[in-house]
């Protein structure tokens, strides 16, 4: 039962990461069609900015406030470079999708490069606090606090990207736009400037699932955001591009299948399982879980 | 029943090609390039700065081999991105697929290679053929998805080292004792060079093949419009699994090349970073030109090994750290350049030619 209840767990704390780095990426691909490879270059940003504040940044540091204060950072770095990828790179080329895809090919190739060149390709400690490298009992598993952290954190942030977007203007926007650009531009509504917003929102979440990826794994990698950015992209598809509540459904089903059965069967078996489960899903339902709806 | 013949369509005198002095010559130059290729070899010139060492040396035609392998790779999977407009992100799959199999087949199997080659090729065909039927069910996006996930198996699969045969992490070092004597050994590296060309070769004859004929045109109209091919009557997912399942055993036939250049098989070549790089190679050269995929490959190949030696040269060294250090990426630069490119020369290196020569018309003074 232990056994059972921690597994469920870990595969949990695994969603949240997978979640924290899909909801951005389905919100920006339901709405501005954009599929962002250099989404992975954000969770980059975000786990570096965070390492770096943590050791330099005055005030900052791995404990207590200092530790908050040095995510708080990482997460204002990446909201900046995905902001700033937006304008510079993607706005000149919207409406021409294989270009976009390109750019971002290529930003993910060369960013990753630049953290590699400045930081070196080896994994660094990660700072954390104290309490992250615990155990919490419950119903006699011992879970790692990190991995609850993670899942609070995904909590927290479902719930405010579901909040903005029923509740607020630039939320409306954004599901209108999702659900027929067109329609939205025609009624006199700058769609950009939501294109740059949703960015900034998939930077962020992005930007923290870095940092709090960084204190679960214990380490941080410029190749990190890569083998979780392909995970993603399954609970994406799975889900349903633009909609956030089936990212969350698929990152919990990738997440637990992927545990469960690299425990039961063979490691990297549940790898496999979840592509299997995502050639399932494209042939019977390609619009995945969700459909292109933005569900709020 | 009277035939009326239609007039010949003019050409406008702008789009007729240009009478160069060298024009007869012109299509003979893919011949004149083979044969420079070919008795490249013999020469003992030294290149300083392009190469170390003279061209006959044997780190130089190593590199040359590769070079010319993914130039190949590149222009077959330019089959699938340029010509037909499909975007997989699986390509690496494939030639992957071609270097553990025959590795596998020789060192772990103890086939001859001839043998090994020819089961390798054949089962990689089938696995693009298999992967496609399945892959081609959805379009687009969608679709670059689902390679990209079918790829992402294949690294998962020779990572894991299931049933102990593919080396996991460390990689498949190939076992030479079985080999033909005249592919082994530093002094036949001239053998795997010229191996390498005809590959090259064989590729690009494919390809202007398939390109040039009826299907070809199916393939091209599918990139351009594909519900107007669906509405001739042609079904686009029969032209497209053709396409795909080509283009797979092209690149498990290079594959099958680059084991034997390489000696062995890195799980490196697994990763979805190769895809990503034959993209950039492709869209560097020219996507859908005749030689710009084969450039495209050749060159990033060759700066890919040569920028890693001018990243630790003196003079990146002297530089402030802010300057050197990216410089000493060789990823980096080849991505900034490859940004650069979507955004300021579309067509490719080879569009680079007709813009030049426009530019200097307008700049040349009016008689």
């Amino acid at each position: 039962m232990g056994t059972v209840i921690l597994l469920a767990l870990t595969g949990l704390g695994l969603a949240a990461l997978y979640f924290l780095v899909a909801s951005g990426l389905s919100l920006v691909f339901g709405l501005a069609d954009v599929l962002n490879f250099a989404h992975g270059l954000f969770l980059g940003v975000g786990a570096y900015g965070t390492w770096w504040a943590a050791g330099n940044l005055p005030g900052a540091g791995p404990d207590g406030f200092g530790f908050v204060f040095a995510v708080a950072f990482g997460v204002a770095a990446g909201t900046l470079v995905a902001i700033l990828v937006e304008l510079v790179l993607i706005r000149p080329l919207y409406s021409r999708t294989i270009e976009q895809v390109l750019v971002t090919v290529g930003l993910s190739l060369a960013g990753v490069a630049l953290l590699q060149a400045t930081w070196g390709a080896d994994a660094r400690p990660f700072p954390r606090p104290d309490w992250t490298r615990q155990v919490t009992g419950i119903l006699g598993a011992q879970v790692p606090n990190g991995g609850l952290l993670l899942i609070i954190a995904a909590v927290l942030v479902l719930g405010a990207i579901l909040a903005f977007l029923r509740w607020t203007r630039y939320g409306l926007v954004i599901r209108a736009g999702v659900e027929n650009r067109e329609m939205v531009t025609a009624l006199g509504i700058d769609v950009r400037k939501a294109f740059t917003l949703v960015f900034a929102i998939g930077g962020a979440a992005a930007a923290l699932a870095g940092a709090l990826g960084g204190v679960y794994f214990g380490t941080v990698s410029p190749g990190q955001g890569g083998s979780l950015l392909i995970f993603a992209f399954i609970v994406v598809v799975i889900g349903g591009m633009g909609s956030v509540v089936g990212s969350a459904y698929a990152a919990v089903v990738v997440g637990l299948v992927q545990q469960f059965v690299n425990y039961y069967g063979t490691s990297g078996l549940g790898d496999i399982c979840v592509v299997g489960l995502l050639a399932v899903v494209l042939l019977l339902r390609p619009q995945g879980i969700a459909g292109k709806v933005a569900t709020a | 029943m009277t035939v009326i013949d239609a007039p010949r369509a003019q050409v406008p005198d702008e789009l007729s090609p240009q009478r160069g002095r060298w024009h007869r010559l012109r299509p003979f130059l893919p011949l004149v390039a083979l044969v420079v290729l070919a008795i490249l070899p013999y020469s003992t010139i030294p290149l300083p700065g392009i190469f170390e060492g003279p061209v006959n040396s044997p780190g130089t035609l190593q590199l040359l081999a590769i070079c010319l392998i993914f130039g190949g790779l590149a222009a077959g999977y330019d089959l699938l991105f340029g010509r037909t407009g499909m975007l997989s992100f699986g390509h690496a799959l494939y030639f992957a697929a071609g270097v553990y199999g025959t590795d596998i087949l020789v060192t772990r199997a103890g086939l001859p290679l001839w043998q090994a080659a020819l089961l390798t090729i054949t089962g990689g065909t089938i696995l693009a053929a298999l992967l496609g039927a399945v892959a081609l069910r959805t379009v687009g996006i969608a679709f670059a998805m689902v390679t990209l996930a079918f790829a992402q198996v294949g690294a998962i699969l020779v990572a894991r080292d299931f049933g102990g045969l593919t080396g996991g992490e460390e990689g498949l070092p190939l076992d030479v004792s079985g080999l033909p004597a005249g592919l082994v050994g530093v002094t036949n590296t001239v053998n795997l060079y010229w191996l390498a060309l005809a590959y090259l070769t064989l590729v690009v004859f494919v390809v202007h093949r398939v390109s040039g004929s009826p299907t070809g045109r199916v393939l091209a109209g599918l990139r351009d419009d594909e519900r107007r091919i669906g509405v001739l009557g042609l079904d686009p997912y029969r032209y497209k699994l053709v396409a795909f399942t080509l283009a797979g055993g092209l690149a498990s036939a290079g594959g099958v090349v680059y084991v034997l250049i390489v000696g062995g098989a890195s799980p490196h070549i697994t990763s979805s970073e190769l895809t990503l790089s034959l993209l950039v190679m492709v869209v560097l050269g020219g996507p859908g030109t005749r030689w710009g995929p084969v450039l495209g490959g050749v060159l990033y190949m060759y700066l890919d090994h040569r920028l890693t030696a001018f990243g630790t040269s003196d003079a990146v060294d002297n530089l402030p750290a802010v300057l050197s250090r990216p410089l000493s990426q060789p990823l980096f630069v080849l991505g900034t350049v490859f940004i650069l490119a979507v955004y300021f020369f579309p067509g490719g290196l080879t569009s680079l030619a007709p813009r030049l020569s426009h530019l200097t018309r307008s700049l040349r003074p009016r008689r």
